[in-house]
This record gives structure tokens, C-alpha cells and sequence, in this order.
């Protein structure tokens, strides 16, 4: 009985894992491509899971078949941030990149705040209470949905950048900046294409996690750590390695939130983070560079 | 001392400088209540950005969790004085050593591995809130529900007990921001503050000529939290109150940080004049909004992610630099 329990909770938390690595997904192809870590993550993805609420409420649209027209849009933000901001400050020192994001990030928080106060909300799903029963575990639809359609997206991203032309010239851009615009690629487009595409990863990812969690403007720091923290452990840069993060960090929550305080758990994720950066820096799928 | 202090500055700028501290040391006389709060706000983090530029504008190392040693110092100095009733100058001490400590922590699991740039700022970001975390449940402290002391009789201003007027706290901040100011030049007119300038410019050029990098970096990440520990002290006594949720917020570290990139990392006077403008034009804000009787939380903060971006884009050196060619007295950028 006593295990059962053990078991239920390290399901959900690797199910709700998988979403999280689906955000840091979007964080990671960022990095890794245009070498700016985009410090509003959490907080773009709290401007999706609003959308999905309001669009919820006003409509009754379910959330994860929202996530493809918020994903749109996401992308259309990312890209045009981008464009827009972005693509002049890529030879600007590292800290004035961090700046630029953290100041995009304080303004997102408090637009929120303004337009939809500072009060929790969430949708309430038809299948809100359903569950699957497999043997001793039993496993609520949400999070079986929601992990369900971040593997199919974190898939579809995965095969966009092995098997088409310009998943494959992104992933150039990445390899070597020089040598991309020598062989003439357009990279400061292919650099909004990628962050436009990981705007939509945490767009989708929102959508998904607004299922199991409620929304307020001020998580969005919170989640932007947990995607750093998710990237960090799983690998910089490492598709797959970024999903395993996040399966690992949803199990040490939802473990630890189950021995000691919920309250406390995302103590736990940060101290991943440090015994991560004790014994293995380059993440779990990372490869040492220096 | 003297001499090396003042050695290469324009005699302009001595009587500039000697003007401003008149100013600052007369300024409480003829300011009310609710001005002297505004000003020691602006002193607490003029205080404390002067600390962090240390780190950043000297050694080239980015703190976005500077809220960390303000916290703990705050949570130090504040819980042996209510606990065993100890002198917060006695518990500075122990302040100063556990923020030292966390700050050589957190720089030996970074540079250990020459983890720089990013990640480090992340490491910051991410000990700063797991230590939030903590407090939240340390019942030492008395966890989320805060640590209050016991509230300031403004009959007479007890010195060694940190107990008084405003205007007490006023003068102390005023007196650490002349030290931090005289520290931090002379640090870098020292082997180390040279050292400290190679590494931010380029550190594999300083380690090839050299330079125990491991070593340098480590030193001001560990000066830099001793510093801020005073801040924290500061902080726990003139509020009397302490949430982990306040001093150890992410927020509270953005706050520490935006005064001296707004007056210019790494100057001496970056962090004093950003403090400064930003106190300024944030209080005119709140006055314009009040005038137009628009009660908008969060409008203050959208605000201060507008000037943000705006300086990072248009003056990424920040405002110092550029005042100081015009008044011609040009700190020469180190």
C-alpha cells in the first residue's frame, strides 16, 4: 500500500516532468542556437497560459486544442522580438543580453498583473476528475494528456530540425556562426525563426501546464528558473537532455513534496541543480567542453 | 593614503565631491519625514550596488542574486539580536562571515569549473532562492510567518543597539557609501583591483599571463557579500521586520542591480547617481499617478522595465560615463 503511494506520486511528477521539459525545450533551443538566454521565458508562457484562460472562459475552448493557435502567436511574439530587439544586441556583452530579457520579463509580470489582477486562476476541464487505472496506479487524464501532447510536440521540433532544409541550416547557424553567413544563410531570420519556434515550445508547454496548475502574473520567474534549472541539468543544448531534466526535476518535486512539504519542493529542484554543477557541469546529455 | 586616493583626480572634481558630501551631510536638516525615507532608500541602494559593482563592474562576474547576502546578513545580525539580545554590531560580525561563506560556496561550485557568464548568473539566481525557500521554513526565524523586532523607542538614539530615528540609519548608510567609495577605488589601484580588470576584460588572456583567476574571483565574490551583509543589517533594523519572501526576492536583487547599470557598471559613482535617478523619476512617477488619480499596481514596476530597456539600449554604459565627459571630469573608464 505504503509503496503504491511512492509509485502514484513518481508517475505524476515524471507525467508533469515531461511538460516541464517541454518549457525548458524551448529555452534550450534558444540557447543553442542563438546564444541568448531568454530571461522572460516564464513569463511568455504565463502570457499563453492567460490566453488559454480567457479563451477558456469567454469560449469554452479546451486548452490543449488552444495550444496550437497560442503556439501561432507565440511564435509571431518570438519572432518579432526577435527581429525587433534581439538581433542588435547578439554582439552586445552577455549581461546587456540578460538585462534586455529581464526587462521584457518585469514588464510582461506587471502588464499581466494590470489586465487580469493578481488572483489565481485555472480552467476547470470535463475531464478534469477523470483517471486511468493501470493495476495499482492510478493516473489523472490531465496529466496523462498534457505529457502525451509534449512528447508529440517535442517530437514534431525534433524532426523539424533533423529533416528539413531549414531545421538543418538552423542547426548550422548554431554549429558556427561565421561559417553560416559565409555560406550565405540569412541568420539573423533563422535566428528569429528559433526564437520564434521556442516562444511556441513554452506557449504550447503553457497550455498544457495550465491544465495541472493554476496561473497568477507572478509565476513567471519561478518557471523561467525551473527551465534554467531543467536546461542546466539535462545538458545546454541537448534536445533530449532537456526533456530527461525535466522528467528528473517533475520526480525529485513531486517526491519531495510528498516526504517532506509541497511548499518546499522547488528547494529540491535548485538543489539538483547544485549537486548537477558539483559532479557533472555539463548536464546529464551534455558533452565537457572545457 | 590620501595621496593615493586622490592622486590623478582633478583638483574639479575634489570640490565637486567635497561639495556633494556637504550636501548629503546637511540634506536631513532641511528634508521632512517622508523625504528622509526616500533618501535613505536611495542611500540603502547606492549601498548595496556599490557592493555588487564590485563583482560586476570589477571582476566582470554577473550577481543577479544579491538579495542573497542582503537576506542572510538581515536574518543574521536581526535573530541573535532577538534571540540573545546581541549587539547588531557584534552580530555585523557574524552577518558579514555567513554572507562571506555563502558568497565562497557559491564561487567555489562556479569557478571550480570555470563556469561563467550564464550559468553563473543562474547559480546566483537559483541559491538566492533556494535560500528564500529556507527561510520560508527555518522556524529559527519564525519561517514565512517573519521576524519582527521589538519596535524603536525615537526617544534617544541608542547607537550600539541600532535603535533611533531615521535619520540614525541616514548617516550610517551615508558613512558606508564613503567607505565603499574609498574601498573600492583603492582596491582598484591595488594589484588586485588590476588583476580584477584583466579577468573582466578577458580571462583566458589573464589566466595565460598568469593570474590565479580561481583566486581573484573567489576574493570578490567574497568581498562583495561581506559588503552587501551591512546592507542586510541595515535593513533588518531599520524596517524591524524581515519575510523571507522580501529580502530574499528575486526582485529585491533586480532593485540592487538597476542602480549602478543605470549609472554605469563598474564606475565609482555609477551606482550612487542611478539609485539616485531612478528613486527620482520613480517618486515623480507615483506623484503623476496620484495627481491622476490612476491606481494601477504594477504600473511602478512597468515602469522601471521601461527604463531599464531603454538604458540597456541607448546608454549601455549607463548615465555616469556620459555625464562626466560633459561636466569634464571624465572618470577615466577602467
Amino acid at each position: 500500500m505504503q509503496l503504491d503511494i511512492y509509485l502514484n506520486v513518481a508517475v505524476g511528477g515524471i507525467l508533469t516532468g515531461l511538460v516541464y521539459g517541454l518549457m525548458a525545450l524551448g529555452l534550450s533551443v534558444i540557447f543553442g542556437v542563438v546564444r541568448v538566454v531568454n530571461f522572460a521565458h516564464g513569463e511568455m508562457m504565463t502570457m499563453a497560459m492567460y490566453a488559454a484562460v480567457t479563451l477558456f472562459a469567454a469560449f469554452h475552448l479546451d486548452p490543449l486544442v488552444m495550444m496550437i493557435p497560442i503556439a501561432v502567436v507565440m511564435f509571431a511574439l518570438g519572432y518579432l522580438l526577435q527581429v525587433g530587439l534581439i538581433n542588435s544586441f547578439i554582439t552586445r556583452p552577455e549581461h546587456s543580453q540578460f538585462l534586455l530579457l529581464i526587462a521584457v520579463a518585469i514588464i510582461i509580470v506587471n502588464a499581466l498583473l494590470i489586465a487580469f489582477g493578481p488572483d489565481a486562476q485555472n480552467v476547470q476541464v470535463a475531464y478534469a476528475f477523470d483517471s486511468f487505472q493501470v493495476g495499482p496506479l492510478i493516473v489523472d487524464a490531465t496529466k496523462v494528456y498534457a505529457a502525451v501532447a509534449a512528447i508529440v510536440v517535442a517530437a514534431a521540433l525534433f524532426a523539424f530540425f533533423r529533416y528539413t532544409a531549414v531545421g538543418t541550416a538552423i542547426r548550422a547557424c548554431a554549429d558556427n556562426y561565421t561559417g553560416a553567413l559565409v555560406v550565405g544563410l540569412d541568420v539573423h531570420r533563422l535566428y528569429a525563426l528559433t526564437f520564434g519556434l521556442g516562444c511556441a515550445c513554452v506557449g504550447a508547454a503553457g497550455c498544457m501546464l495550465l491544465l495541472l496548475f493554476d496561473v497568477t502574473p507572478a509565476v513567471g520567474p519561478a518557471y523561467t528558473l525551473l527551465a534554467f534549472v531543467i536546461v542546466i541539468t539535462g545538458g545546454m543544448g541537448s534536445m533530449p537532455g532537456a526533456l530527461l531534466g525535466g522528467m528528473l526535476v517533475g520526480f525529485t518535486e513531486a517526491i519531495s513534496g510528498l516526504l517532506f512539504t509541497p511548499s518546499a519542493k522547488s528547494m529540491f529542484a535548485f538543489a539538483i541543480l547544485v549537486v548537477m554543477l558539483l559532479f557533472r557541469p555539463q548536464g546529464i546529455m551534455g558533452k565537457r567542453t572545457t | 593614503m590620501i595621496a593615493r586616493l586622490t592622486a590623478d583626480v582633478p583638483r574639479r572634481s575634489l570640490l565637486l565631491l567635497a561639495a556633494l558630501l556637504l550636501i548629503f551631510l546637511l540634506l536631513p536638516i532641511f528634508v521632512g519625514d517622508y523625504l528622509l525615507t526616500v533618501l535613505i532608500l536611495i542611500l540603502f541602494f547606492s549601498y548595496a550596488g556599490l557592493a555588487w559593482n564590485i563583482m560586476m563592474g570589477f571582476a566582470g562576474q554577473l550577481s543577479l542574486g544579491h538579495a542573497l547576502y542582503v537576506g542572510l546578513g538581515a536574518y543574521t545580525a536581526a535573530a541573535l539580536y532577538v534571540h540573545f539580545g546581541i549587539s547588531p554590531w557584534l552580530g555585523l560580525l557574524a552577518a558579514v562571515l555567513i554572507a562571506a561563506l555563502a558568497g565562497a560556496f557559491l564561487g567555489f561550485l562556479a569557478f571550480r569549473f570555470r563556469i561563467g557568464g550564464v550559468y553563473f548568473a543562474i547559480l546566483t539566481i537559483a541559491v538566492a532562492e533556494f535560500a528564500r525557500v529556507g527561510f520560508d521554513h527555518l522556524s529559527w526565524t519564525s519561517g514565512s510567518a517573519g521576524l519582527f523586532l521589538p519596535v524603536a523607542q525615537y526617544a534617544h538614539n541608542d547607537l550600539w543597539h541600532l535603535r533611533g530615528h531615521p535619520v540614525m540609519f541616514y548617516y550610517l548608510l551615508l558613512v558606508a557609501i564613503v567607505l565603499a567609495i574609498i574601498a573600492s577605488r583603492l582596491l582598484l589601484q591595488s594589484r588586485i583591483g588590476y588583476f580584477w580588470l584583466a579577468i573582466r576584460e578577458d580571462e583566458e588572456a589573464a589566466r595565460s599571463a598568469g593570474i590565479d583567476t580561481f583566486h581573484y574571483k573567489m576574493l570578490a565574490v567574497v568581498i562583495s557579500a561581506g559588503m552587501t551583509a551591512f546592507a542586510g543589517v541595515i535593513f533588518a533594523f531599520y524596517y524591524n521586520n524581515l519575510f523571507p519572501e522580501q529580502v530574499f526576492n528575486i526582485s529585491q536583487s533586480i532593485l540592487i542591480i538597476l542602480g549602478p547599470i543605470i549609472g554605469g557598471v563598474g564606475t565609482l559613482f555609477g551606482p550612487l547617481l542611478g539609485a539616485f535617478l531612478l528613486e527620482f523619476v520613480a517618486e515623480g512617477l507615483r506623484t503623476l499617478l496620484e495627481w491622476l488619480n490612476i491606481d494601477l499596481p504594477g504600473s511602478n514596476q512597468i515602469f522601471f522595465g521601461l527604463v531599464l530597456l531603454l538604458v540597456v539600449i541607448a546608454m549601455p554604459e549607463g548615465v555616469w560615463p556620459w555625464l562626466a565627459r560633459r561636466l569634464g571630469l571624465s572618470e577615466r573608464k577602467r
